[in-house]
């Protein structure tokens, strides 16, 4: 045996050991501990765990929707209207608790109920009309904000006690403390670690992503999957609504532009293939904390412009979507 | 029905064309003179006139958009692109000690331009270089570039006193508006190229099949490339007309849903997302159907974001009846029906490595 074949040998051994599927998270998580580390060595008072805390506290809602977004790019789709629909949640809470006096929980049922079913009107057109799902979620994105105008043009804030008091609320945490919006966000990620990991529904999801087709004769619903997808992100999207208004307090028709982009960033940064099939919510989570940090630096950074943000995560979107393509090539050969 | 007829009816641009008289004449029932045109000052006014002035900017951008869905592509980020030129433009003439000199303004635009052609180069040597999904590669430059943008003009609104540049998106030639001239320009340069030379054939096949093009020994690659440099070279235009109308450049709202709309423009005007065959005919109308019904609706007084709702009907529509599915189930035909939908064809666009 060459020198040559032992060195190629131990390479692929040393591949074989390396977890594929799981690498992209991994240099995530690695990304997000490093950059913490030039936080707390570079910042005062970054240490602080209220500052860890303060990741779900701000980027409740933003995790709320990335969420969401997992589920349909685990299929192999993409959801565009999730900021708009985020944008209709807050602007019905805000109309109908402000203008109509409705009771707080009617509201909540009402916008969930409503997101719900735009995912699912959406999850229909894809897949019974086989229109691509871009084109269908861009016509759901001007419809939910063209209904926000409808509405008002106009920010209507909440005054609403029993609102108020919810995003006001803070558990205690020994000297720390979690708000409601991060409770939720960590209450959809528990639940959504458990359907993707431990339930049909969720191998139903990868399968699809994998290749539809295959699904599809080896007789899994694919139908009732990929509607279903839809309508959770659409679920998630108002749910991430709620969560926004617990944290501004208000509604706004021009709120949440762009979010569909973070979250997709997110989703991505976490390591998930945009062709779907393969990735995990727990790296979403890491990808949001890792856009919440990013954040948080050019915060304690002070003179930053906040442009940097996005910048940063068009280059961290590069350097990650190289990264897969490596990966899958590596796989390939 | 005489042949004539169905020839007629069975027209790709019929229904576009349609749709686009059938919204201007109901504007007759809001403005009587919707159609009046007048010369004023050697200049020329009218409804029309300023649909086709707003419209240019989204004309062009439509336009590079075509080519790039005619690849099987899609570039997300003109309208980033619109507002990095814009910025850079208007920064440029804000740093000049005049800033109405014309070295100025004609170095400004030579910088927008040049930067959109290398922007449009990263699109394309990303889709078609490294081989990243178009969306996605695309989707970089969409988020990094606002931030691009906002960076340029320290996030602020830059505003210049110019109006040699104000002359680019505002100014007259001919009696007739400068932009549209622009637009007309530019439409008229790619239709020649696309369908007097072999270029739209090409265009066709690598959208058709882009590794079958390049065993026929078409250079698919080098091709993919051209089409988003000319797609980025549209924006970039486009971002200096949008950004000299209003003497100003705005790196958050400049361009903000352009490529929507471009994308939209495409659909209403035949082109399937799916790539292959083209109309930038088709396109041309469907960015005037857009550009006419956000003016409708301006002048029947409902809020311009109304416009949103218009839209998202109009693209659930046209998308159904492109739907082979739904013309199966709802539309009765004559002739026998078409074969089946297309999965095994789109299964392998969906899994190009990303």
């Amino acid at each position: 045996m060459s020198t040559v074949e032992v060195a190629a040998s131990r390479f692929a051994s040393l591949r074989e050991r390396l977890p594929a599927k799981q690498l992209p998270v991994l240099v995530t998580l690695a990304l997000f501990g490093l950059m913490y580390g030039v936080g707390i060595l570079r910042y005062e008072g970054f240490y602080d765990t209220q500052i860890f805390l303060n990741l779900f506290i701000d980027n409740g809602f933003l995790l709320v929707v990335a969420i969401g977004m997992t589920f349909v790019i685990l299929t192999g789709g993409i959801d565009l209207s999730v900021g708009s629909v985020v944008a209709l949640s807050t602007m019905v809470s805000s109309s109908l608790l402000t203008e109509k006096g409705w009771s707080p929980y009617l509201v909540m049922v009402l916008v969930l109920a409503i997101g719900s079913v735009l995912g699912f009107l959406m999850g229909c057109m894809i897949h019974y009309f086989d229109i691509q799902p871009f084109i269908v979620t861009l016509a759901g994105m001007f419809l939910a904000r063209g209904l926000c105008f409808i509405i008002s043009t106009d920010s209507i804030s909440i005054t609403d006690k029993t609102w108020v008091a919810i995003a006001d609320y803070k558990l205690p945490l020994g000297n720390y403390h979690l708000s409601w919006s991060a409770i939720v966000s960590l209450v959809v990620l528990a639940v959504a670690v458990w359907v993707l990991s431990y339930t049909k529904f969720g191998r139903n999801v990868y399968a699809i992503g994998g290749s539809e087709q295959s699904a599809l004769l080896m007789g899994l619903p694919v139908a009732r999957t990929k509607i279903a997808v839809y309508t959770i992100s659409g679920f998630c999207s108002a749910l991430g609504g709620i969560v926004m208004t617990f944290y501004t307090l208000s509604g706004h028709g021009r709120g949440a532009i762009g979010l569909e982009l973070d979250a997709i960033a997110a989703v991505v940064i976490g390591g998930t293939l945009l062709t779907g099939g393969a990735g995990y919510v727990l790296g979403t989570v890491v990808g949001v904390c890792v856009l919440g940090i990013i954040q948080t630096i050019i915060n304690f950074e002070g003179d930053l412009s906040s442009s940097w943000t996005r910048i940063v995560i068009g280059i961290l979107l590069f350097v990650f979507i190289m990264l897969q393509r490596v990966v899958r090539l590596g796989q390939r050969t | 029905m005489s042949e004539r007829v169905k020839a007629v009816v069975g027209n790709r641009l019929f229904w576009p064309v349609l749709a686009l008289v059938l919204l201007l004449v109901s504007n007759l029932f809001f403005s009587r003179d919707f159609f009046s045109l007048e010369v004023r000052d050697g200049h020329l006014y009218g409804s029309i006139i300023d649909i086709l002035r707003n419209g240019a900017p989204l004309i062009l951008v439509a336009t590079g958009m075509t080519v790039v869905i005619a690849t099987g592509g899609i570039d997300l980020s003109v309208g980033a692109i619109v507002a990095i030129v814009g910025g850079l433009a208007c920064y440029h003439i804000s740093t000049q000690p005049d800033q109405n000199s014309l070295s100025g303004v004609i170095t400004a635009v030579l910088m927008g331009i040049g930067l959109a052609l290398v922007l449009g180069l990263w699109n394309g040597i990303l889709v078609a270089g490294i081989g990243i999904q178009p969306i996605i590669a695309t989707l970089i430059l969409m988020v990094a570039g606002r931030g691009l943008a906002q960076m340029i003009t320290d996030d602020q609104i830059i505003t210049i006193r110019s109006p040699n540049y104000k002359f680019i998106g505002a100014g007259h030639l001919f009696t007739v508006p400068f932009a549209i001239l622009v637009a007309l320009l530019v439409v008229l340069l790619a239709v020649l190229l696309t369908r007097r030379t072999a270029l739209g054939m090409l265009l066709e096949s690598v959208g058709g099949n882009a590794e079958a093009s390049r065993l026929a020994g078409i250079r698919a690659r080098r091709i993919t490339i051209m089409v988003y440099v000319f797609c980025g070279l549209c924006a970039g235009i486009a971002g200096l007309m949008i950004s000299a109308d209003v003497s100003s450049a705005d790196g958050t709202r400049a361009g903000l849903w352009i490529e929507l709309d471009a994308i939209l423009a495409v659909v209403i005007g035949g082109t399937s997302l799916l790539g292959g065959r083209f109309s930038i005919a088709g396109t041309v109308l469907g960015a005037l159907i857009i550009q006419t019904l956000t003016t409708t609706i301006l002048t029947i007084g409902v809020p311009s974001d109304a416009t949103l709702l218009f839209k998202a009907l109009v693209v659930t529509i046209v998308c159904l009846l492109q739907s082979p599915q739904f013309r199966a189930k709802f539309i009765r035909r004559r002739r026998p029906p078409v074969p089946p939908p297309a999965t095994p064809a789109e299964t392998p666009k969906v899994e190009v490595p990303a």
